[in-house]
């Protein structure tokens, strides 16, 4: 990314450890503010690890991190309230309409009722939704409810989202709808945060971390990390990085 | 055992399934579904979730009755010779359903007791799985990572030798070299002349299957060779690239001459309203919008571009 933009979550040698085991093996990285940022790697690799501490849920075992300008050691509430998270698991409440999703996290963030009202319309327009507001979670299509848990999870307007896994088993249609949502709001200064298991995905990211082993391997624009690797896709590149 | 063999029954038939429907409540998970899998195929059921693929396996799994429609396993019929089919018939459930609280080896042992045999009889089948969890053969099950638990999990499918393997999702959540890793066991496993039929969502391995179907909202939208299934897409077809990915995206959507446009890795594959559209008049059109570093070639399609047709041509049938 562009020099002259601003650093929104900077990791500078995070280090994990669970008793004699290394999770996290000294890593550091950085993401601007709108970036799409990709945190790719096999099973076990150590991203979840990772993601929990950037989150304010974890304490490093050493090393600097700040996310959203707060220190991740001293300000994780306020950490908590700059991010949204979603998760492959939806975190909507099946058995609550859609209105009353966005009411309860709104609340939970603080959001004043006029301020939750206004979101609430905003984020449904968006998704063309607007008519559903008063339908219960569980009746909505599996890709309604994942575009429905991201809305729900930028409701607060949060500076970063954290998408772990976030397109796991739906449809090919819906899941190029979902990251034309993300492109959407990236493209109005959200900073997204986002694991995949899909390496075509991978390439819509504009930077890429991919971790083995509990260190980054690799961390590249996706055209740049083909170029260095001589492979002509991310499933290449991802498959000769982690099976090394 | 002859006597209960269907006298229309096709010895090399694993599979052989006619109409078959499944309600639940308001909802169709299998409308009229009819499919056949031959002996010895590596078959694939491909969709998203909620498509009716977990239903279809358990059905063929004796596991759950249909509300219509026959469903025949090396002709026997799944719901009046569910014993026989259980007998034959090894199943790996999507959700990881072992005894947690046993060992690996314990696991296995228990799985191979209840079919009357043991993990030495039946060793050349899972040796090359086994090998790779017997470091952990005394841990607990419900202690091993994901892949672990997922090798063990075909190990107690496999044990008592079946004819037929059902895999549901094995693949789901796991990472891109893992997957490649299963399905090279698969791969082994039908070489000894097993039947295997297996669903997944990730659209890249129905490549890895002989023939497969793709499944959406219940319905078999099509059953080929992977190479055909592609091959079908009736459009032409372009890869497209510019500069600015998502403005490409927007433009080309509301293009006139557009048909589709969905992102495929760092391209875009564009099918035009009509076939004399040609590679200079998308490139116009782009250059006229402010693109530069623009490609456009035409592409073969892949599977994922077909599925995504069927199923828009299956939406707009019952949109009228």
């Amino acid at each position: 990314m562009q020099a002259n933009q601003t650093k929104i979550i900077i990791v500078e040698n995070l280090v994990k450890k669970f008793g004699s085991f290394i999770a996290n093996d000294n890593l550091t990285f950085d993401v601007a503010k709108g970036e799409i940022f990709g945190f790719l790697g096999a099973n076990g690799a150590g991203k979840t690890t990772a993601m929990k501490i950037l989150c304010g849920l974890s304490h490093p075992s050493s090393g600097r991190v700040t996310v959203a300008g707060y220190d991740i050691y001293s300000q994780t509430e306020k950490i908590k309230r700059s991010i949204g998270y979603m998760s492959q698991k939806f975190s909507l409440y099946e058995d609550l309409t859609v209105y009353e999703n966005f009411r309860f996290y709104g609340g939970i963030y603080g959001l004043s009722r006029s301020m939750i009202l206004d979101q609430t319309q905003r984020l449904l327009s968006r998704l063309g939704m607007s008519d559903y507001k008063d339908r219960v979670i569980k009746t909505l299509p599996l890709g309604w409810k994942q575009k429905l848990a991201f809305s729900v999870a930028i409701i607060h307007k949060p500076a970063i989202v954290f998408l772990d896994e976030p397109t796991g088993g739906v449809d090919p249609v819906t899941r190029r709808q979902f990251w034309d949502l993300i492109y959407e709001n990236a493209h109005e200064g959200l900073t997204v945060f986002i694991t995949t298991h899909y390496m075509d995905e991978a390439e819509y990211c504009n930077r890429l971390s991919i971790m083995v082993d509990g260190r980054i391997k690799a961390l590249d624009t996706p055209s740049a990390l083909k170029e260095r690797f001589s492979c002509n896709s991310m499933q290449e590149v991802f498959i000769r990085l982690a099976r090394n | 055992m002859e006597c209960r063999v269907r006298s229309d029954y096709n010895i090399r038939l694993m599979i052989r399934i006619s109409d078959v429907e499944k309600h639940f409540g308001d909802v169709t998970a299998l409308d009229k579904v009819t499919l056949s899998v031959q002996r010895g195929e590596l078959f694939g059921l491909i969709g998203p979730d909620g498509a009716g693929k977990t239903t279809l396996l358990r059905i063929i799994a004796s596991l759950m009755i249909p509300d219509a429609g026959s469903t025949l396993v090396a002709g026997h019929d799944v719901v009046k010779d569910f014993a026989k089919i259980r007998q034959m018939v090894g199943y790996m459930p999507g959700r990881f359903s072992l005894y947690q609280d046993l060992s690996v080896l314990e696991n296995i042992t228990f799985f191979a007791s209840i079919f009357k045999t043991t993990l030495e009889e039946n060793y050349d089948l899972i040796r090359d799985i086994y090998v790779q969890i017997e470091p952990f053969k005394h841990r607990q099950a419900g202690k091993l990572s994901g892949g672990m638990k997922q090798k063990l999990a075909l190990c107690c499918a496999l044990v008592h030798r079946p004819e037929l393997l059902i895999l549901d999702e094995p693949t789901t959540g796991v990472d891109a070299v893992s997957r490649i890793e299963f399905w090279d066991i698969l791969n082994r496993l039908k070489a000894m002349g097993i039947t295997i039929i297996v669903s997944t969502p990730y659209m890249d391995e129905a490549s890895l299957c002989e023939r497969i179907a793709l499944i959406q909202g219940g319905h078999l939208l099509s059953i080929d060779t992977p190479a055909a299934v592609a091959a079908s897409f009736p459009h032409s077809l372009f890869s497209v690239k510019t500069d600015n990915f998502f403005l490409l995206l927007t433009h080309l959507r509301e293009w006139s001459a557009t048909f589709s446009a969905y992102s495929f890795g760092e391209y875009v594959h564009f099918t035009p309203t009509s076939e004399t559209i040609t590679e200079r008049d998308i490139m116009s059109f782009l250059v006229e919008k402010g693109h530069s570093e623009t490609h456009v070639t035409k592409t073969q399609p892949t599977i994922e571009d077909s599925f995504m047709y069927l199923m828009m041509k299956k939406q707009n049938q019952y949109a009228g």
